[in-house]
């Protein structure tokens, strides 16, 4: 089951289960979802779906927006900034697509910087799951807050779930062993393209808030490798506020800041960002191998 | 009509002299006035002492750059002190250029930046209508030059297709559209299924008659004409 299913599957369930949710779509997602009384779709309508959650949350409703992460943050965005943010009524954007799962349709189906914009704007707790599980989780407990909540839902998955929201060592390494930090669906590949080294490697999928404690507490040495399945270094600024007070190295690996122009598969674009398991393994020997001073 | 009046339309002159500043986007403010006048006065059902009665009508001004016209009416009908219009803008005020729903009771929503207040009232009336509820009618005012916001249209056909006939926006027309309407904004929202009335944006009665009508089911447009000024 891919993560968009687990959403459409658990959304139908939160329909029936809870008064106070509804969904607000722009045709995607609604041939997958039966008709409810508390079911929107506002046809191709991407500044007016925002608009529209907002005007249910200013009724009480609790609203699940989806769509392709494009439509949902980077068209819209005023809309978020002021219909949801400005306005201090919440919502829950579902997103789907991430960084380069429509590798197919090119820049414009491609939305790397979501995470990076919406960090830019306040109040917002951002989740990146690595497994369906994980999304089913998200989104229900989205359903019970009336904050501003973005669930980036992906094709690709780890192959199990982890439990937990904040920061967990999944492997761990030498005492003073450098740090690998996996967000949300780039585990797998992390873990295999640092099966021989001798790092620690850790798992997140809840970046806003970020898990500052978790961090300090996992990382025994002074390196740290942040691996993200969008823009690089969109959580930087995070780690070196975890670490001011701790000498430390931060490498970042995750989606260039560059339009690569070419078509081809999710998997294909992962491999020409380097967050394939071998583009992993080859960064962070280059970065271990550069002298710390 | 549950407003509690404290002050008449003619005290509204007095009370706009008292908000003073270099951004009262005179033209905007004064072109609404009479409109939300009738609207406070004779129309909606808002109580001053129950801003968040969830019987009442709502009443989002999208149009929210050049508020002070929205200020003194709200001050004359009791929703905000007499006293706080001298601060306007000001640090320690709660009236700014543009209104914030968090700093003002009765005030439905934040605006200023223009083609937002439409959609958002589509996601009311929608609210309102999955609810069940009957009776709170959902008013929007945006200006004629707002309407150049591509955003509003996507409000417009859908209100037009799902015929949200609890839906009434109020177009106040000073004919400052820079490119125009050719044929009447109404046009646009007649082609989407609105039913249109176009009248004197300073008459009081016709005013009063268009706002309390309704398109039988459909979504309801009245343009209030202004002279430009």
């Amino acid at each position: 089951m891919t993560m968009r299913s687990r959403f459409y599957d658990v959304a139908a369930e939160l329909l029936d289960e809870d008064p106070r949710v509804a969904v607000v779509l722009a045709e995607i997602g609604a041939g997958e979802l039966r008709p409810h009384p508390r079911l929107f779709n506002v046809g191709i309508r991407e500044q007016l779906m925002i608009g529209v959650a907002a005007g249910l949350a200013l009724e009480g409703l609790r609203p699940f927006v989806h769509s392709y992460a494009p439509f949902l943050v980077e068209r819209p965005f005023e809309q978020v900034k002021l219909d949801l943010v400005h306005q201090g009524v919440g919502a829950v954007l579902v997103s789907t697509g991430a960084s380069y799962d429509g590798a197919r349709s090119g820049r414009t189906h491609q939305a790397p910087a979501d995470v990076a914009l919406l960090r830019a704007l306040p109040g917002w707790t951002i989740r990146v799951p690595g497994h369906p599980d994980e999304v089913a989780r998200y989104v229900r407990r989205a359903a019970t807050s009336d904050d501003h909540v973005y669930v980036r839902m992906s094709e690709e998955a780890n192959s199990r779930p982890i439990d937990g929201d904040g920061l967990v060592v999944v492997r761990r390494g030498g005492e003073s062993a450098p740090l690998v930090l996996a967000v949300g669906p780039t585990l797998d590949q992390v873990l295999a393209g640092t099966e021989d080294l001798d790092v620690s490697v850790a798992y997140v999928s809840t970046v806003r808030p970020f898990d500052a404690a978790g961090l300090r507490t996992a990382l025994n040495g002074t390196d740290v490798v942040l691996v993200e399945p969008y823009l690089a270094g969109t959580s930087a600024a995070e780690i070196a506020a975890a670490l001011i007070d701790r000498p430390h190295r931060l490498h970042v690996l995750g989606v260039t800041n560059e339009e690569l122009r070419r078509y081809g598969t999710g998997p294909e674009h992962r491999a020409l960002h380097g967050l394939d398991a071998a583009g992993i393994r080859g960064s962070i020997d280059s970065f271990l191998a550069k002298p710390s001073h | 009509m549950t407003t509690s009046t404290t002050l008449g339309y003619d005290d509204l002159p007095g009370l706009l002299t008292l908000l003073t500043g270099d951004e009262k986007h005179d033209r905007s403010s004064f072109s609404t006035l009479d409109v939300l006048w009738v609207l406070y006065d004779r129309v909606l059902r808002v109580d001053p002492r129950e801003p968040d009665d969830p019987d009442r009508d709502r009443f989002l001004l999208s149009k929210g750059h050049g508020p002070a016209a929205y200020y003194a009416v709200l001050a004359a009908k009791g929703f905000i002190p007499v006293g706080a219009l001298a601060g306007f803008g000001s640090a320690g005020s709660s009236l700014g250029y543009h209104p914030d729903r968090l700093l003002v009771p009765g005030i439905e929503i934040s605006s200023g930046s223009l083609g937002h207040g439409l959609p958002i009232a589509v996601g009311v009336a929608l609210a309102l209508d999955s609810g069940g509820v009957d009776e709170p009618r959902v008013v929007c005012l945006v200006g004629d030059a707002e309407l150049e916001e591509g955003s509003n249209f996507e409000a417009v056909q859908l209100a037009g297709r799902l015929g949200l006939g609890r839906l009434t926006v109020v177009v106040v027309d000073n004919d400052s559209s820079t490119h125009g309407w050719p044929g009447g904004v109404e046009r646009r929202f007649e082609l989407e299924g609105w039913s249109a009335v176009r009248v004197d944006g300073r008459d009081h009665d016709a005013l009063e008659q268009a706002l309390l009508g309704n398109g039988n089911g459909r979504p309801h447009v009245v343009v209030a004409e202004v002279a430009a000024s």
